[in-house]
């Protein structure tokens, strides 16, 4: 047997050992694709405007504390867009002691100033922006994943997606609309006081204190699912917010038998905060307002020094231990929305997997056959190279670490068809070359020869394309396209190199072949 | 041996007039199709909308199941039976509120109707606006890429001229399929997006088989007394049994995705098996059939214009 035999041989063996070594075993080594295991596949988006908004507002807010600390009166002080502050002095007397205050704000530019009549507006500088911008989506990416590590999923995605969506895949989630709460929820917890002067009534008709506004609390009646709004007046000021939170747990609710609540413990500058505020407003409402809805406003009666609290609202023990969760991972810089969601249950995934698993099996068995019946013992020789070409196919995907999806399997059934395709142009070949005269094995020869440009042709081409859907793709596109791209280099492989081994082993050692079955 | 051709020679670009004026008539039909239902029925993907899969316990009606879901007031749902009978998938365009609130009515409505029993949500999607933007800007550029892709590759391993007679049979191929699911009432998706790519590909493939044929042809010995459109067809009666060969394996292959693949997977096999027909019949009577063309056209020219050197 001539050396160049062997060492093709053994490159075979090796691809053929490797290929099993990758794949064995497949349940754990193939990685599918959501669309085939069930479970969620979540793009948001993040507002990262909001972001900048509430950074804005937190400046304002500084800057009038600092300009009531220096005694400067102020008319206005307000927020315009998303990243400008109004200012507008009492008296323009003071201007260059704003001026001097104002200058400490490097993260906003001084514009329109009108020394005159005491006006000027901060604006926030562009990089500022932008930095904000790639914060609000750094950190909700880090907050979701602490969320999601805790809710208890195996293997999820999480990932940034262009400048400002974040991908969100869990496989295997048999709750989505309860996984979609816990991520998507802002989970901002915030202590307000009530304002307790301005009645509930007058509020409601639109007379209320610019400082004050007016939010609700939401009780769903759980027999009737109908939903109640409370309205309270609350202040808008924020007293404190669940950034100063270091521990959230979930306990039996003393006074309502069956729901439970979520007892909060504060970290030492929240411990510091929360005392005075509750040292001053002894006797006033103290609202713990999340997301923007009350969900209770109870007396405070005494100072409370040990920095704890509890968060009650009838919750069920999901409930409870989900608002844990977001409270302990801390909150959204800045809300999300949902752009694209995909969510597939599990039977629907195993349904899936048979139908595309029979469209392999089947459409694999008939091209089987007819090249057997078509060619005979040459036919024969490709059904081998196909079935090595969807091993190392599969191989290949699983130790790449590729998705399988739904249309991946479509790629593949039909990579069955063009795999052949090779061993047809080679076949066609070699009966053109005998039908010329040629000794069948100079036929073969010439065969494999002659073919092979064309089929580099015919399979890069359609490499460039698969490469060029995956670079467009969204999941389930993408794989259809690893598995053809993939499929395509295999068949490189198995329908020209393998075949011609076999080919070459079949009529090897005979001195002269008298003819070859094609 | 079993053979589909003994030494064929069938006279393909003769008949190439007749040709053009079957692909004219398809692209018509075609486009024709297009412009009176008024484009594409797009899915979600890249409408932006909500898709949700039900699984009843019972068999309701389509009917039934659209009584429930009008009270909700989402804007009109499009209900379709899917694979068998219990089984439904329910569109709703993009509404004002929020997917989970959808979702959430959608479940209310349907577990509020006793006559439906009950039921599992067993697929929910969902594409934003922005999203669904996205998706159809990439799906253009998608296809674009692919053609421009395909015509450097060509012009680049062959000519010119080879590459672009290619990318016009493609474009005919990738119309005629549009074409065919505007007839079937189909909907265009992201699987139906890549089924057309896989088509692009497979299409130019037969082309190039062709191509190669004719290059080594002409480049082992100078035919002498063939003209060029001999020379072509030639090149396309050698390569017959194989390109019939492989497109009934691929049509095979379509075939059964088509007819086992499931209901998800069918519009996608459906481009294919269109797709694989139109395909091989683009290579020789559209892509074959210009370079010929066009190759007369030149040559022509520059006959004409030795004689007018040699009169002068």
């Amino acid at each position: 047997m001539p050396r160049n035999l062997w060492t093709r041989g053994i490159v075979v063996l090796v691809v053929l050992l490797g290929s099993v070594w990758y794949l064995y075993p497949p349940k754990q080594t193939l990685n599918l694709g959501l669309d085939l295991q069930g479970g969620i596949h979540l793009v948001l988006g993040v507002e990262v405007d909001k972001h900048v908004a509430s950074q804005t507002d937190r400046a304002a807010e500084d800057l009038k504390a600092q300009l009531e600390r220096k005694g400067i009166a102020v008319r206005r002080i307000a927020r315009e867009g998303n990243a400008t502050i109004a200012v507008e002095l009492a008296s323009p007397q003071a201007w260059n002691d704003l001026l001097t205050v104002a200058g400490e704000f490097q993260r906003f530019e001084r514009r329109n100033e009108e020394p005159a009549a005491g006006r000027l507006r901060l604006v926030m500088s562009e990089t500022e922006i932008r930095r904000l911008h790639d914060d609000a989506v750094r950190q909700g990416l880090e907050t979701i994943r602490n969320r999601v590590d805790q809710f208890g999923v195996a293997e999820p995605v999480i990932t940034r997606q262009g400048a400002e969506r974040i991908l969100i895949q869990l496989p295997g989630v048999q709750d989505p609309t309860r996984a979609k709460a816990l991520i998507g929820r802002t989970a901002l917890l915030e202590f307000k006081l009530l304002d307790e002067r301005t009645p509930v009534e007058e509020a409601l008709k639109g007379s209320l204190p610019e400082s004050s506004e007016v939010l609700y609390q939401r009780r769903v009646d759980k027999e009737t699912k109908t939903e109640r709004k409370v309205p309270y007046v609350v202040q808008k000021r924020t007293l404190l917010t669940g950034a100063e939170l270091t521990r959230a747990e979930v306990q039996a609710d003393p006074n309502s038998p069956g729901n439970w609540q979520v007892a909060i413990e504060f970290t030492s500058t929240g411990t510091r905060i929360f005392g005075e505020v509750t040292e001053q407003n002894v006797g006033r409402h103290l609202a713990i307002v999340l997301d923007g809805n009350v969900y209770s406003a109870p007396r405070i009666n005494e100072r409370i020094p040990g920095g704890r609290a509890v968060i009650t609202g009838q919750f069920t023990v999901d409930e409870a231990r989900d608002l844990a969760i977001v409270l302990r991972a801390g909150a959204l810089p800045a809300p999300v929305t949902i752009l694209e969601e995909r969510t597939v249950g599990p039977s629907l995934g195993a349904d899936s997997v048979r139908q595309g698993l029979i469209a392999i099996t089947a459409s694999a068995a008939v091209v089987f056959v007819f090249m057997l019946f078509y060619y005979r013992l040459s036919g024969l020789i490709a059904d081998v190279a196909l079935g090595l070409n969807l091993l190392i196919l599969f191989a290949a995907m699983a130790a790449f670490g590729a998705t399988l999806t739904l249309p991946g399997l479509a790629g593949i059934a039909l990579t069955v068809g063009m795999a052949v395709d090779t061993n047809i142009l080679i076949f066609e070949r070699i009966r053109e070359e005998l039908r010329l005269g040629k000794t069948p094995r100079s036929a073969v020869d010439a065969g494999f020869t002659r073919a092979l440009r064309t089929i580099i042709d015919t399979h890069l081409t359609v490499m460039v394309t698969a490469a060029i859907l995956y670079n467009f793709g969204t999941g389930s596109v993408k794989g259809f396209a690893v598995s053809l791209f993939v499929g395509l280099a295999a068949s490189l492989f198995t329908a020209y190199f393998f075949t011609r081994l076999l080919f070459d082993l079949a009529y090897v050692g005979r001195r002269k072949v008298e003819a070859i079955s094609i | 041996m079993i053979e589909l051709f003994k030494n064929p020679n069938y006279d393909f670009i003769g008949k190439r007039k007749w040709a053009y004026y079957v692909s004219i008539a398809f692209t018509l039909l075609s486009l024709g199709s297009l412009v009176v239902r008024g484009g594409l029925r797009y899915d979600i993907d890249f409408t932006g909308g909500t898709l949700m899969q039900v699984r009843f316990e019972g068999a309701p009606s389509v009917a039934q199941v659209r009584a429930s879901l009008t009270r909700i007031q989402l804007g009109e749902a499009v209900i379709q039976q899917f694979g068998d009978a219990r089984e439904f998938v329910i569109r709703l365009p993009l509404a004002a509120v929020s997917s989970e609130e959808v979702a959430r009515r959608v479940q209310a409505a349907l577990g509020g109707d006793a006559q439906l029993g009950k039921f599992e949500i067993r697929r929910v999607e969902f594409v934003g606006p922005q999203v669904g933007r996205d998706l159809q800007l990439q799906a253009i550029y998608a296809v674009v890429a692919g053609m421009i892709g395909i015509l450097l590759y060509i012009a680049m391993r062959f000519d010119l001229r080879g590459g672009v007679a290619a990318i016009i049979a493609v474009f005919h191929d990738v119309l005629v399929c549009l074409g065919a699911l505007s007839l079937t009432n189909r909907e265009f998706s992201l699987p139906v997006l890549a089924a057309l790519l896989t088509i692009i590909g497979y299409s130019v493939n037969d082309t190039i088989v062709a191509y190669d044929r004719l290059r080594e042809n002409r480049g082992r010995f100078v035919p002498k007394g063939r003209t060029f459109a001999q020379q072509m067809n030639d090149a396309v009666n050698q390569t017959l049994s194989r390109t019939i060969l492989t497109s009934l394996t691929t049509f095979f292959s379509a075939a059964v995705l088509l007819f086992f693949g499931g209901k998800t997977l069918e519009d996608f096999a459906f481009v294919l098996f269109i797709g694989v027909i139109t395909g091989t019949y683009s290579t020789t009577y559209i892509a074959a059939a210009i370079v010929v063309d066009w190759t007369q056209h030149v040559e022509g020219r520059l006959g004409r214009g030795k004689k007018a050197v040699a009169k002068a």
